[in-house]
């Protein structure tokens, strides 16, 4: 059995403190009227960043286009800011909700195809990945929450939410039918309930597994794995374009849905190589040899290429083409966001598809560790990137509220992963693939 | 070069790898193991050193990006800058995505190709070549181990006997 080490328990507990503090400071200094946004970005031109005025004109100027305002320019230009600046701190909690959501939800994934392809070398790692996914329902919980927020118009991170908006544009009218509050509230409800029912069934039917005399729990998982996995292919691929591209509302692509689940698959893959050095570094996991850790920088090695496949699919058909109103998706992030938006690339492609080209190296903990740091913070800006344009646009920093967030939701995920992971052995007992497992040998 | 070998046949890979640790341990040198299929860890009980071919065609990938990024930027930006559909030609990466597909596929192209052929150069294999095997049966159901003869003929047969060898020659090569 796992003991919650005291250190890590404090750890997560001081991350989580930490990051309330950034949270509280980012909402506190949000402006709340047009003329202390426009004396905000004053002072920051001031400072030398922000990037100029023309850009924001130019940005503000698409906007009110795509918007279909007509009114004058000074107090739109005003009011527009003001959004931004008070989105900044409502984004940056979504963002890092969203992203230790994400984890979770990729490690369930990845679980249940482990399950239902009948892997052998996989099933000593199960008890990790439970631990992990059972951050699915805070985390889960919290997205929804933030979601309702959405709703109730305390923030302005959905455009496509507010009803004087809508009634200006014919393009949002179009797509009420869908992007509409009840049903998106009842679809995030749907998907939410799907994934953590699977996480809850297969967890307990797992543990049934260790205690039963036959493989009847075992075999009920495999079904549930396999039913799961269509589910969730489909409920996936609608949540991103719930959650993520209908922050975008003029914009639309088909490949979405799977350039999100790349950036959950790798990430949760990272995340469970990382959990797994470190139980196995404090002598919990005795089992686990390299040959285990070399098969999970594999997969982070070759979905970290998935990803990148994905990434440059929607860009490059979309810079080809050069369809006025698909391509100033990218405009925006070329223009305001050029160091993020290609240091990720930088940090997902080509950091790990060289450092994990080495079969040796992918044997070697602190090689996979560095790499999964490295992996984690670029599907981090992967997700900043995909939100922020669309919230706060040419007003994003990564400041105080961005890293508060960031801790409070690692603090928050170390703190229940590791919470989860003492309530059952960690190595299972009664699964038939259990012995190939421990004989794993690569 | 040992002008005698001893030829000792197995016909169970589990028997052969014993038979290879027991001649490794007894400090034989083996020259040559003759299978039907690949024997999972034969190399590594044989003490042979790991390829290097992964290394080789990393190498060759990185040829093929070079070919490929060169290639391009001098026809498509050096020599003949035109505007074909409004693609900015004016510098190698603005006009970059377009190019990645061929750079993709020339690094692989390069990388998988020139591997083969030093695979088949290292390995000495090309289309009309006198093949090697002492014995027809060790492309079916057989496997030969061969070992070189130092006026220590006796011994050695002894030995192999006792690893199970279902026939045993001494040839001359």
């Amino acid at each position: 059995m796992y003991t919650f080490s005291n250190r890590l328990k404090i750890g997560s507990l001081v991350l989580m403190a930490l990051g309330l503090l950034g949270m509280g400071i980012g909402f506190i200094s949000a402006p709340s009227t047009v003329e202390e946004a426009q004396a905000m970005v004053a002072t920051s031109h001031d400072d030398g960043h922000g990037g100029g005025h023309e850009a924001a004109d130019a940005s503000h100027g698409a906007a009110a286009d795509a918007h279909g305002e007509e009114a004058g320019h000074g107090t739109d230009h005003g009011e527009h800011l003001l959004h931004q600046l008070q989105n900044r701190p409502w984004s940056a909690v979504y963002i890092a909700a969203f992203f230790f959501f994400m984890l979770a939800l990729g490690v369930l994934a990845f679980y249940a195809i482990q399950r239902a392809a009948q892997a052998g070398w996989s099933p000593l790692l199960f008890r990790v990945m439970e631990g992990i996914t059972s951050y699915i329902v805070p985390g889960g919980i919290v997205i929804f929450v933030i979601l309702v927020l959405s709703v109730m118009h305390m923030n302005h991170l959905f455009v496509w939410m507010d009803a004087e908006t809508v009634a200006e544009d014919a393009l949002l009218q179009g797509k009420a039918g869908y992007l509409n509050p009840t049903f998106f509230l009842i679809r995030a409800a749907f998907f939410l309930g799907g994934w953590i029912a699977y996480r809850e069934i297969s967890r307990r039917l797992s543990l049934a597994q260790d205690k039963s005399d036959d493989n009847s729990n075992f075999i009920k998982n495999f079904k549930w794995s396999a039913g799961f996995l269509v589910f969730y292919l489909v409920t996936e691929s609608m949540m991103s374009w719930d959650w993520i591209m209908s922050l975008d509302p003029h914009w639309f692509s088909t490949l979405f849905g799977w350039y999100v689940f790349a950036s959950m698959f790798v990430s949760g893959i990272t995340t469970i190589a990382l959990v797994t050095i470190y139980l196995k570094s404090r002598g919990y996991l005795p089992d686990v040899n390299n040959s285990h850790i070399h098969d999970l920088a594999k997969f982070m090695f070759g979905i970290s290429i998935f990803w990148t496949y994905l990434w440059f699919g929607q860009f490059m058909l979309i810079w080809y083409a050069n369809i006025p109103e698909e391509v100033t998706y990218f405009v925006t992030r070329i223009e305001d966001f050029k160091l993020p938006f290609f240091g990720m690339v930088v940090m997902n492609f080509i950091f790990p598809l060289l450092v994990l080209m080495n079969s040796d190296y992918k044997r070697v903990n602190w090689f996979v560790v560095m790499t999964g740091i490295v992996v984690l913070v670029g599907h981090y800006l992967d997700v900043y990137i995909m939100i922020t344009p669309a919230t706060v646009g040419d007003q994003w920093y990564i400041g105080i509220p961005e890293i508060g967030a960031v801790l409070f939701f690692a603090g928050a995920f170390i703190f229940w992963v590791f919470r989860a992971l003492t309530k059952a052995p960690l190595q299972p007992e009664r699964n038939p693939f259990l012995e190939e497992s421990r004989q794993f040998h690569y | 070069m040992a002008s005698k070998v001893v030829q000792a046949y197995y016909n169970d890979d589990d028997v052969l790898m014993h038979a290879v640790k027991k001649v490794k341990a007894a400090h034989h040198h083996i020259e040559e193991v003759y299978c039907p299929f690949p024997v999972h860890g034969l190399d590594k009980a044989m003490g042979l050193e790991p390829t290097r071919i992964a290394i080789t065609s990393f190498l060759y990938g990185c040829l093929g990006l070079t070919v490929a990024i060169v290639m391009m930027n001098f026809i498509m930006i050096q020599d003949w800058p035109q505007d074909i559909g409004g693609k900015p030609s004016f510098s190698y990466i603005e006009n970059m995505p377009a190019f990645v597909p061929v750079m993709f596929e020339m690094t692989v192209f390069f990388a998988a190709h020139l591997m083969v052929i030093t695979f088949y150069l290292r390995s000495k294999l090309w289309p009309f070549k006198k093949a090697e095997n002492p014995d027809p049966r060790s492309t079916d159901d057989h496997f030969i181990m061969e070992i070189g003869v130092h006026g220590n003929e006796a011994e050695l047969t002894s030995l192999l006997q006792e690893t199970g060898a279902v026939e045993i020659n001494t040839v001359e090569k």
